[in-house]
């Protein structure tokens, strides 16, 4: 039984749906659109019909404006059936929430309802060749010209970059950081899709040619200087948030599959199941991903309280959720052998996009340089001695 | 309108990030080298929880958030607007 604590009853009743969804209409489809590297257009409709897209929109913009956690339970239970699927929560719910942060009366008004319904699909375009967990390496460029802005650049795995129609994007204006939204259609703006990547392969990953591209006035975000500090981060604590979550899902179907495989499995005579090698990987697993759970619920809370703390929560969470996600992919492949390392059965899917997960958002060296640094910020102000050759 | 003096709590919530620095009330906070990347965040999630207002796009700019007399004006300031807009 996954391990839950404190879910309202309207929580729980949109977990329930989250998960029918994911049982119905994500998970038989998964394996195929993971061979397929994307997402049929039909599943975008009928995801865009039932709401989802506008999971981080304010209701005043036809968002559902879901609270913390119950965004969480959507991104946990899409996580369990495709962690494509919920990048794409992932990411549109990044630029929904940039915009909704931080855009102009103007901003909100244009993009918020057509994000919020899907007739417009959001990206987040932050990463570069040189770029990625060191975001002040950017050095895509933007001038001023005399109705709007010029950029200059490239961008590298932007998810679901081949189907967005606009793109939350950051450039160095007159060599400050600066967020721009930045229309499919803007001249000079060049988008090529990526295939063959390890995991999360039906995320349609693009890459972006800006040459010369040309966006109007109204295409900045927040103030030149503020692109990373301010909206970037706010963007990338909503999608650190989010991947959180769905690595609990992602987790949870490891078990899942590893329970259901040891259970009718024999070897040596007996099931896997009774296997204590096998036992101990299980143990791994549920243990793993209830903590994990447990860490996104505070996350949540904390979130939903607007507390200070809530960025160190979801840091935590992040970390441990994507490497235990991992480790669980791992045991889960491991569990069902030769088997395991084929497309008859979904382990070695979870496995590649679980090691995405340990990248993406801010990697894990990066999440464990910065949860040490804020350890030392919260130990206490007192003197101890702390041990060591005395005289 | 509100006078109030918000910079005992602000230097209390910055204390945190300081260690053993006494940050002086005019000290620019980001040349001090003490903060990271989650630093305007967290700094933005406490002016608004701590004192109830909103920082809104127009309000980035550097000099709004720089020291603590800049953030005890802005607080100041959004308070005054906050107040203004209730009784109108």
């Amino acid at each position: 039984m996954a391990i839950r604590v404190q879910l309202s009853p309207r929580q729980a009743e949109a977990r329930a749906e989250y998960e029918s969804f994911t049982r119905e209409a994500v998970v038989p489809y998964a394996d195929a659109w993971d061979r397929e590297e994307r997402i049929p257009e039909a599943f975008f409709k009928d995801f865009a019909a039932r709401g989802y897209l506008g999971a981080a929109v304010p209701p005043e913009y036809g968002g559902g404006g879901l609270d913390a956690v119950t965004f969480g339970l959507l991104n946990e239970e899409l996580g369990r059936g495709c962690s494509s699927v919920r990048s794409l929560v992932t990411v549109h719910g990044m630029a929904s929430y940039a915009v909704a942060r931080w855009g102009t009366r103007g901003q909100r008004e244009s993009w918020l309802p057509r994000l919020a319904t899907g007739e417009a699909i959001g990206a987040f375009a932050l990463t570069e060749p040189g770029a990625g967990s060191d975001v002040k390496a950017l050095a895509a460029t933007a001038r001023r010209t005399g109705d709007g802005y010029r950029l200059d650049g490239e961008k590298r795995w932007t998810t679901f970059g081949q189907r967005a129609d606009v793109y939350l994007l950051f450039a160095r204006l007159d060599g400050r950081e600066t967020a721009f939204l930045v229309p499919r259609d803007a001249p000079g703006l060049t988008v090529r899709p990526v295939t063959g990547i390890l995991g999360t392969r039906a995320s349609m990953l693009a890459e972006l040619s800006l040459d010369d591209c040309r966006v109007a006035e109204d295409a900045l975000l927040g103030r030149p200087g503020f692109g990373l500090a301010a909206v970037a981060a706010t963007a990338l604590e909503l999608g650190r948030y989010s991947v959180a979550w769905g690595c609990v899902g992602l987790a949870q179907a490891c078990l899942d599959a590893s329970l259901a495989y040891a259970e009718r499995r024999e070897t040596f005579g007996v099931r896997l199941r009774d296997h204590q090698l096998v036992q101990r990987m299980i143990a791994d697993m549920a243990t793993g991903t209830a903590a994990a759970r447990l860490l996104c619920q505070q996350a949540g809370w904390l979130r939903q309280a607007r507390s200070t703390e809530s960025l160190h929560a979801t840091w935590l969470a992040k970390y441990h959720a994507s490497t235990t996600a991992f480790r669980s992919a791992s045991d889960a492949v491991q569990v069902h052998g030769a088997h395991g390392c084929g497309g008859e059965y979904p382990v070695q899917r979870y496995l590649r996009d679980a090691k995405v997960m340990e990248i993406i958002e801010g990697s894990t060296e990066l999440q464990q340089a910065t949860i040490a640094e804020s350890a030392y910020h919260a130990r206490p102000q007192t003197t101890v001695p702390t041990g060591g050759p005395t005289a | 309108m509100t006078t109030a003096d918000h910079k005992p709590q602000i230097l209390a919530f910055l204390a945190q990030f300081f260690g053993e620095h006494r940050l002086a009330e005019d000290e620019d906070i980001f040349a001090t080298g003490f903060v990271n990347s989650l630093f305007v965040m967290q700094l933005v999630l406490f002016v608004e929880g701590e004192f109830g207002i909103t920082v809104e796009d127009e309000d980035l700019e550097i000099g709004n958030f720089n020291t603590v007399l800049a953030l005890d004006a802005l607080v100041t300031r959004k308070r005054a607007v906050g107040a203004a807009d209730r009784s109108a």
